[in-house]
């Protein structure tokens, strides 16, 4: 593994003699991403046409922050999906799971009393405890996902109606449980800063921002460091410092816009914890390996020891277990558990992961990619309900992009095939 | 009328980086039995998708003239109707229906709307008996066995009235009694008029039935060879294929040492609760320390079902009676995680189905049986992964340009090569190897032939099954004879030839 010609890093001094080198470079980095930039473009794209649609209301701090607020327990539902459809699954289910724990939760705090945290790890608990249920139908009877969970479907709509129907819409009080109201619509503890140019920013808000920044750039010259160490190729320089100033420009934008409304929404504080737990568990451990090889292939993932059982498992209950986090996060934006709760979002968590370039096929996505999909389909309702338009176009736009994002990855997958 | 049925003139198919056939000339004479072989790779696949239109015309250069005339083939269904049916490894037959169904699946034989089905019915009959298939019309396919469903393939091809009929490595997946039915029938269906291309890699059955012999090496003719008249050797076949003479297609150990006995099975009686009958009896096997075992027998023997059983019963069945013993202690494998912890390993004779992950990249795959030596604390060290994984690349000579490379993209040979690291990666004391050069190539073979000797020098003990005779007598040390579930008989290296091992695999 010694350095030959064909695998040496190439290094800035290198390259600025040969600016071919660059651009092909640049040109195999584009090539081999494809799917990925194709998903990052349709975001920006979708937002200046909203934006200029709007007259500029899209992109308006207030507009990001109410976008993420509403993105949050679709995102956490989707996290949860990417993981079943690796594995070749489905879930259904997650939409009235979501209504219905959320409405246990509200009961809990509104008609029994109870502490607000302690009800959403009650209801948290339910979650694990369905997860588990479904989990075990599909692993060990072999039921197929699809019809445990579309029975999971019957079964939680009728429990949230149980549950619903004695009070009606249960209304969270927001005096009493201030903490729950938070979760999806409060922001973090802030002081108000007034800089040069007459902006008022939430100073907490930028300090994280810019510690989010300086943790990336960390880890990521880490892990180039690391890899210079085994000897390994890495990208150039100019490109690896091209993509650190990217997405410190990224953050700074989003946490800028933020810190002049009301600043961190706990939402995303939440969705980026949620983020970085399953990224770290199917990108660094054992258990995420075993979750791509048995999309990849079961039988040779159990001939290679693995334990497809219990990682289904592990899949199913951390599905439902995001999908009562998800239903608290609902239940906290909206104020009040109802009987409609959670229609549809089965449907919106399952495009999102689609949409971020989970493989129709199994063993191919990314979580970090699904909060982008996630992203793209609640811009889509949001800027068509600040445009006013009427719900039925919103739905059909919907189905258009998730329809061309998967046929655009099954035609990338194969030509790559 | 033409001498030659087909003749594909300077084809040149290129994909992406590669150049898949580089001015391929390839001519059939009306009426023979035409072999093509090639190492892995070779371009045989491709020259046959050329032929029968998966690839269509504009998409290589070069001319394909059939009976006199040249041929646009834009799709599959336009080679049909030309006059050319191709057989795949893989069959294409819809296990659900019957066999008379499947005859004609595609080409329904029609009365204005609905289908006609007393005439198909009696065409299936008639095209059946050329193929010399007795069986119940009405059978399921998914009830025959592989020799037969090969059959209702060929049939279906006929059906169509083909002239020209290609097979692609058609034995491969056929046990000896099957094979040799099969080539009686090519020979058969050769006096009636249809030619014939086979792609093989079996050359004593290209021996036994090529008029012509064309040998393809890196995408491109190298020689065609008239075998009518006078028998073509097969090293002189092989050197065409490799471009080089092979001394031994099986190399010499150089210190064979034999130790104590390492992993024992004592009466394992196995049922299958599917099938509701004892598919494994009263087996009795031994693998000493460095020892090469061979476990051979017909297709159905039992053989890929005894491995199973012993390593951690994926498939669930019933274990009746039955003791393992691992270096003088007894163990029993839950699963296969257990047998691996213990050191028995087993590289699947699928590597396709069962044995790697395709969509996953080298790397991956060879670590994925050992994610436990490569984490610290949580999380996988990925770097010493790739340092791993590039000294397997070394050392057992994968070629890639990367162990990031896709399984999926590799050739058979280098695909066969990861699973062995895999397994290699476990440390096992006892590998188990099922069918470890079913479709690779001589070259290849003769890679993993040396690797063998590598490992049970090293103090590992192997059990390899096989199908394939040559192999089990060349590289065994001891073998064992498997016929219906049982231990047909034990040989020794002195006591092993051909004639021996099929005596005991024939005994029922």
């Amino acid at each position: 593994m010694s350095r030959t010609n064909t695998s040496k890093e190439l290094t800035g001094e290198e390259i600025s003699g040969t600016k071919t080198g660059l651009v092909s470079e640049l040109g195999t980095l584009l090539k081999s991403n494809i799917r990925q930039y194709a998903m990052y473009i349709t975001l920006v794209a979708i937002f200046i046409i909203f934006d200029i649609l709007t007259n500029g209301i899209f992109l308006s701090s207030r507009n990001i922050s109410n976008l993420i607020l509403q993105t949050g327990y679709v995102a956490v539902l989707a996290i949860g999906m990417t993981m079943i459809l690796v594995i070749r699954h489905i879930d259904l289910s997650v939409g009235f799971i979501a209504g219905f724990t959320g409405a246990v939760s509200a009961l809990l705090m509104k008609n029994w009393g109870i502490n607000e945290w302690v009800a959403i790890l009650i209801v948290l608990c339910i979650g694990l405890a369905i997860g588990l249920y479904q989990g075990s139908l599909v692993a060990y009877v072999k039921v197929p996902a699809f019809v445990v969970t579309l029975a999971g479907m019957f079964i939680f709509r009728g429990m949230l109606l149980l549950v619903t129907q004695k009070t009606g819409s249960i209304i969270v009080d927001r005096k009493i449980n201030n903490g729950y109201y938070s979760i999806a619509n409060g922001f973090i503890p802030d002081k108000i800063l007034s800089v040069p140019f007459g902006l008022k920013v939430h100073i907490m808000t930028v300090i994280v921002g810019l510690v989010a920044i300086c943790l990336v750039i960390f880890l990521q010259m880490k892990a180039r460091r690391n890899k210079r160490k085994y000897d390994f190729t890495v990208s150039s320089t100019p490109i690896f410092i091209s993509g650190l100033i990217l997405i410190s420009i990224i953050i700074m934008a989003v946490v800028f816009l933020l810190s002049t409304y009301n600043g961190l929404p706990w939402t995303a504080v939440i969705v980026g914890v949620v983020l970085f737990i399953f990224n770290f568990i199917l990108n660094k451990t054992a258990l995420g390996r075993y979750i791509y090889g048995i999309g990849g292939n079961p039988e040779a993932s159990e001939l290679s020891g693995v334990n497809v059982k219990q990682v289904t498992m592990f899949v199913f209950a951390s599905m439902s277990t995001l999908a009562a986090l998800a239903g608290v996060m609902y239940t906290s934006r909206i104020g009040t558990a109802g009987p409609s709760a959670g229609v549809g979002f089965e449907l919106d968590a399952i495009a999102s992961a689609f949409i971020g370039g989970c493989a129709v096929t199994g063993g191919v996505g990314k979580v970090t990619n699904t909060i982008i999909g996630a992203l793209v389909i609640m811009s889509l309702t949001s800027g068509f309900l600040l445009m006013g338009v009427d719900v039925a176009y919103q739905y059909i736009a919907k189905g258009i992009i998730f329809i061309i994002a998967v046929a655009f990855d099954v035609v990338t997958r194969r030509k790559r095939a | 009328m033409n001498e030659y049925i087909l003749e594909m003139k300077d084809i040149t198919k290129e994909f992406p980086g590669v150049k898949a056939l580089d001015n391929v000339n390839f001519k059939v004479r009306r009426g023979e039995i035409h072999c093509l072989v090639g190492e892995n790779g070779a371009g045989k696949s491709t020259l046959m998708k050329v032929l029968s239109g998966v690839y269509p015309h504009g998409s290589y250069k070069g001319d394909i003239i059939l009976n006199g005339e040249t041929q646009k083939f834009r799709h599959i269904t336009d080679s049909e109707n030309a006059g050319i049916g191709i057989i795949y490894q893989e069959l294409a037959l819809i296990p659900e229906l019957s066999i008379y169904e499947n005859v004609f699946f595609g080409h329904e034989i029609r009365n204005g709307i609905t289908i006609d089905w007393n005439k198909t019915i009696s065409e299936a009959a008639k095209v059946l008996s050329k193929v010399r298939l007795q069986a119940n019309l009405s059978t399921q396919v998914k009830n025959l066995g592989v020799g037969t469903q090969q059959l209702v393939e060929i049939a279906k091809a006929l059906s169509k009235n083909v002239q020209l009929l290609i097979l692609d490595e058609p034995t491969a997946a056929l046990n000896e009694d099957d094979s040799q039915n099969l080539l009686l029938l090519l020979k058969e269906l050769k006096s009636q008029g249809v030619t014939c291309i086979m792609v093989s890699h079996k050359l004593k059955e290209v021996n036994a039935i090529a008029d012509t012999i064309t040998v393809l090496r890196d995408g491109a003719t190298i020689c065609s060879m008239d075998a009518s008249s006078q028998e073509i050797s097969e090293r002189e076949i092989i050197k065409n294929m490799v471009g080089r003479e092979i001394e031994n297609i099986y190399p010499k150990r150089e210190n064979v040492d034999i130790g104590d006995v390492c992993f024992q099975i004592d009466d394992w009686t196995v049922e299958d609760p599917e099938k509701g009958r004892v598919i494994l009896e009263n087996i009795n096997l031994n693998v000493r320390k460095g020892e090469i075992v061979g476990l051979q027998g017909l297709m159905g023997a039992g053989r890929t079902e005894f491995a199973l059983s012993v390593f951690g019963n994926v498939p669930h069945y019933r274990i009746k009676s039955g003791k393992l013993t691992l270096e003088g202690k007894a163990v029993s494998f839950a699963s296969p995680r257990d047998a691996i912890n213990a050191g028995v390993a087993y590289v699947s004779e699928d590597r396709k189905g069962s044995g790697l992950i395709l969509i996953q990249d080298i790397k991956y795959n060879i670590s994925l049986a050992n994610l436990a030596k490569l984490t610290r604390g949580i999380a996988i060290n990925e770097n010493q992964e790739i340092v791993e994984a590039n000294a397997f690349k070394d050392s057992i000579n994968i070629k890639t340009p990367s162990v990031q490379q896709l399984v999926g993209n590799l050739s058979g040979g280098n695909q066969q090569k990861v699973q062995l690291a895999k397994w290699m990666y476990v440390h096992p004391k006892v590998l188990i190897l099922d069918e470890p050069t079913r479709g690779i190539d001589v070259g290849a073979k003769y890679e993993i032939y040396t690797l063998m000797n590598q490992l049970v020098e090293s103090g590992m003990s192997i059990l390899m099954i096989s199908s394939e005779l040559s192999e089990i007598l060349g590289m065994s040390d001891r073998l064992y004879v498997m016929s219906e579930g049982k231990i047909a008989g034990e040989l020794s290296r002195a006591e092993a030839s051909e004639e021996a091992v099929m005596i005991l695999a024939t005994k029922s």
